[in-house]
C-alpha cells in the first residue's frame, strides 16, 4: 500500500488563505476539502448596535479588492428599509464607479493572478520581462479602473464618498469627462485583451452549473435586479434567505452558500454571461462572439476571456453613463429613519453579494446577515475539483498540484470576503 | 520557474487578520511597481506570486492583526526571518475593526455567525503585531496611503527615517485649504485627534473625519469630545466614534471608555 501525500505551503495568486485537500483511495477521489482558515472577523456580530450609517464604511473592510460591492449592499439594504428611492443621477454614479471596480479587479486578476497560470510564470513581476506589453496594458486598465474609483469615492481602497441617500459630494461634468480619454483607450485595449484570452491553452473541461444572476429589465445587471438562474430561479433579492442557505463546514471558517432545492451553485463573470448575454453592448458580443463565446459557456478555464469581456463593457457602459451624466443640486436626498428589514444585492466582480439588515426606529443595527460571493462558490469550487482530479489524476503530481490551483483561482476567490489560503494536499493509498 | 539568484534587497509580504486591502495598495502602484520591481527582489508575496524565496527578509511588510494562537505564533517566526519589519494598516497597528470583539464576549460573537461555534478558534482579542513582536515602523490608515507606503520602502532600503509626518487631519485640512466642516457645517470630525497621512480626503469630500488613520501623538480627545457634545453628539455616538477601524489604540480606546454609560 503506497500512501502519497502532496503538500503546497501556500496557495498563491488567491487574494488570501485557504488550503485544499484531496483524497484519492484505488485511483478515485473519495473527498475533496477546500479549506478555508482565515480568522474570523465577526462583522455580523460586531455590526449589531452599530447606526445604520456606519454599516457601509464597515462593510467596506471585509474586502480591500471589492468595497464598492459591500458598501453599495449595505446602503441599498438601508434605503429598502426605509422605503428610500434615489434618484436616477445618484444611480447612475453609483453605477459608474461599480464599473471601475469591475475594470479594477478583473484586470488585476487577469493580468496579475490568472495569466500567468496559462502562461506558466509565478507572477506578473515574471511574466513582465517575456510580455511587457502585456503586463502593461493590464497595469494601465487596473489603473484606469482605480481612477473611476478614486475620482468619485475619493480612494481606490474603502471610498469615502459613499453614503445611504447619495454621495457627500458630487463629481462634476467636466471631472467625468475628464475619464473619457482613457476609457476609450481602455475599450480598444479589453478588445485586445479578449482575443488574446481566447489564444490561451484550456483544458477540455465543461460542467453542468446551476448559475445564479442578477437580471435587470434594461440592462446587464450590476447594482440591482431579480435574482434568476438556469434552472428556473426567479426570485426577488428580499426572497434570497429563503431560497439559499449558508452550512457550516469544519474544515472552513467561511460559511457555504447552497440553494435549499438543489444545492450547490455558481455566481460571478460565467453565471452573469449565460444569463444576460443579450444585454451586452454590440462591441462586447461582438468580442465574444469572435472569441468563440456565442452559447453557454461552461468551462470555468474560460473565465479569463469573460472577465475580459466584462472589462469591455465596464468601459463602454463607463463612457455611456458620462455622456448622460448631469449632477443636482444636492449630494444626497432626505430620508426618514424607520424600523424595518432591508435586503441588497449587488454583482460583486466575483458574483452576487447579499446583505439583509434590521434596524430599530433609531436606525440602529438589531441584526446582519451578509453572504459573499466566494462563501457562494465555494461548493462549487469543491465540486469542480473532484471531477477534475477524477479526470486527470495520472497526471505528474506537481503538475496535478498546479492545475487544481488553477481550478481555484478560475473563481478569482477573493477569500477575504469569505475568509482565507495555507496549503494543498493530496492524500494518495492504492 | 525558479527565482533568479540576485543580490537585490529581498521584501516580503505577509497577511494576518485583515481585508487584504493595504497589501492591495502595493499592486495598486501601478506606475510604479515594475520600476520597484527592479530595484526589490519581491521574494516573498503569496497573494500577488507562488514564487517563494527562502529568506531571511530585508523588509518584511505586515498586514493584519493577531487574532488565533496559531498567528501568535506565527509573527515571531516572521519576525526571525526579518531584518526590518514594518506593520502596514491599522490591523495590523491597532488591531483593526475587528478589534471591536475586544469590547465584548468573543463567545458570544462566535455563536451569532456560527451555528458550530466549537469549530472556530479564535482568541478574545484582536491585537496589533507590536503588541507582539518588535517593530521597526508603523504605517497606519484603513487603507494605508500607497504613496506613503514607497516611501517607506525607499527609506528602509536606503537606511534612512522614513519621512511619515505625525501631526494631525487638521494640518493637512489647513494647507489644502479646505472649508472646516466643523465649523462651517457643525458636521462633527475626528481630524483634530486623527494623524495625517490621507490629505485630509473626507473633510475635502464635505465629510467629517472617520479616524482611520488612528491618533496622532498626544492627541486631546478630551477636548474634541467637549466640541461634539457641544454640536449635540451624544454619548452612545462618541464612543461608537472612537470604537471604529483603531478602537484599540490606546488614545480612542481610552476617550471611548470615558463615555461609554
Ligand atoms: S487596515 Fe483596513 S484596509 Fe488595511 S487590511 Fe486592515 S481593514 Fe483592510
Ligand atoms: S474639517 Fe476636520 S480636519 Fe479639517 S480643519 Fe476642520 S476639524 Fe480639522
Ligand atoms: S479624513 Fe480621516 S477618515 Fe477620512 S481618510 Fe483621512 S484619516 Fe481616514
Amino acid at each position: 500500500m503506497s500512501r502519497k501525500t502532496i503538500k503546497v505551503n501556500y496557495l498563491a495568486r488567491v487574494e488570501g488563505e485557504g488550503a485544499l485537500y484531496v483524497k484519492v483511495r484505488d485511483n478515485k477521489v473519495k473527498e475533496v476539502q477546500f479549506k478555508i482558515f482565515e480568522p474570523p472577523r465577526f462583522f455580523e456580530a460586531f455590526l449589531r448596535g452599530r447606526k445604520y450609517s456606519e454599516a457601509p464604511d464597515i462593510t467596506a473592510r471585509i474586502c480591500g479588492i471589492c468595497p464598492i460591492a459591500y458598501m453599495l449592499g449595505a446602503i441599498h439594504a438601508m434605503e429598502n428599509a426605509f422605503g428610500l428611492q434615489v434618484p436616477p443621477s445618484i444611480r447612475l454614479l453609483r453605477r459608474l464607479i461599480y464599473c471601475g471596480e469591475w475594470m479594477e479587479s478583473h484586470s488585476l486578476h487577469i493580468f496579475m493572478l490568472h495569466a500567468p497560470d496559462f502562461l506558466g510564470y509565478d507572477s506578473a513581476i515574471a511574466m513582465a520581462k517575456d510580455y511587457p506589453e502585456l503586463v502593461q496594458r493590464g497595469l494601465r486598465l487596473k489603473k484606469i479602473g482605480n481612477h473611476i474609483l478614486s475620482l468619485i469615492g475619493g480612494r481606490e481602497v474603502h471610498p469615502i464618498n459613499l453614503r445611504v441617500g447619495g454621495f457627500y459630494k458630487l463629481p462634476t461634468a467636466s471631472e467625468l469627462r475628464s475619464l473619457v480619454d482613457d476609457l476609450s483607450w481602455a475599450c480598444e485595449a479589453a478588445e485586445a485583451t479578449v482575443q488574446w484570452a481566447a489564444t490561451l491553452p484550456f483544458p477540455d473541461f465543461e460542467q453542468d452549473y446551476e448559475f445564479v444572476a442578477l437580471q435587470h429589465p434594461t440592462e446587464y445587471a450590476i447594482t440591482e435586479g431579480q435574482l434568476v438562474s438556469n434552472r428556473g430561479l426567479e426570485i426577488p433579492i428580499s426572497a434570497f434567505l429563503d431560497h439559499f442557505e449558508e452550512r457550516q463546514v469544519p474544515h472552513s471558517t467561511a460559511l457555504q452558500a447552497v440553494l435549499k432545492a438543489r444545492g450547490h451553485y455558481l455566481v460571478g463573470p460565467l453565471a452573469r454571461f449565460n444569463l444576460n448575454f443579450d444585454q451586452l453592448t454590440p462591441r462586447a458580443k461582438a468580442a465574444a462572439q469572435a472569441a468563440g463565446l456565442s452559447g453557454t459557456c461552461r468551462n470555468p478555464f474560460k473565465s479569463i476571456i469573460i472577465r475580459s469581456i466584462e472589462v469591455l463593457f465596464a468601459a463602454e457602459e463607463a463612457l455611456r453613463l458620462i455622456a448622460t451624466y448631469e449632477p443636482m443640486s444636492q449630494p444626497v436626498v432626505d430620508y426618514t429613519v424607520q424600523a424595518g428589514t432591508g435586503h441588497g444585492c449587488t454583482e460583486a466582480p466575483r458574483g452576487i453579494c447579499y446583505h439583509r439588515y434590521r434596524v430599530d426606529a433609531q436606525g440602529d443595527i438589531l441584526d446582519a446577515r451578509i453572504t459573499p460571493p466566494t462563501s457562494q462558490n465555494q461548493s462549487m469550487i469543491e465540486a469542480d475539483l473532484w471531477q477534475f482530479v477524477d479526470r486527470y489524476l495520472d497526471l505528474p503530481d506537481d503538475q496535478l498540484r498546479a492545475q487544481c490551483e488553477q481550478v481555484i483561482r478560475n473563481y478569482d476567490p477573493c477569500i477575504s470576503c469569505s475568509t482565507h489560503f495555507l496549503k494543498l494536499e493530496v492524500d494518495r493509498k492504492n | 520557474m525558479a527565482p533568479q539568484l540576485s543580490h537585490k534587497p529581498k521584501l516580503a509580504v505577509w497577511k494576518f487578520a485583515s481585508c487584504d486591502g493595504c497589501q492591495l495598495s502595493l499592486l495598486d502602484c501601478e506606475d510604479e511597481l515594475l520600476a520597484l520591481t527592479a530595484e526589490v527582489e519581491v521574494a516573498y508575496f503569496p497573494e500577488a506570486s507562488s514564487a517563494e524565496m527562502k529568506g531571511p527578509y530585508d523588509l518584511s511588510l505586515v498586514e493584519g492583526s493577531i487574532t488565533t494562537s496559531h498567528d501568535a505564533e506565527r509573527i515571531h517566526q516572521v519576525r526571525r526571518v526579518s531584518k526590518h519589519l514594518v506593520t502596514i494598516g491599522a490591523c495590523a497597528t491597532s488591531g483593526g475593526i475587528q478589534a471591536l470583539r475586544n469590547f465584548k464576549d468573543v463567545k458570544e460573537f462566535t455563536s451569532i455567525v456560527y451555528a458550530r461555534p466549537e469549530y472556530i478558534n479564535t482568541l478574545s482579542k484582536s491585537t496589533a503585531i507590536a503588541d507582539h513582536v518588535f517593530v521597526d515602523f508603523e504605517l497606519r490608515g484603513c487603507p494605508i496611503n500607497k504613496y506613503q507606503l514607497l516611501e517607506v520602502i525607499n527609506a528602509f532600503l536606503h537606511d534612512r527615517k522614513p519621512n511619515i509626518p505625525t501631526y494631525s487631519v487638521c494640518v493637512e485640512c489647513k494647507r489644502r485649504g479646505n472649508l472646516c466642516v466643523m465649523v462651517a457645517h457643525g458636521t462633527p470630525c475626528l481630524g483634530p485627534v486623527t494623524q495625517a497621512g490621507c490629505q485630509a480626503l473626507c473633510p475635502t469630500y464635505h465629510r467629517g473625519c472617520y479616524g482611520c488613520y488612528g491618533p496622532m501623538e498626544s492627541p486631546n480627545t478630551q477636548a474634541l469630545s467637549q466640541e461634539w457634545q457641544k454640536l449635540g453628539v451624544s454619548a452612545v455616538d462618541l464612543v461608537r466614534a472612537y470604537r471604529s477601524f483603531n478602537a484599540y489604540a490606546e488614545a480612542f480606546r481610552k476617550e471611548s471608555d470615558r463615555h461609554e454609560p
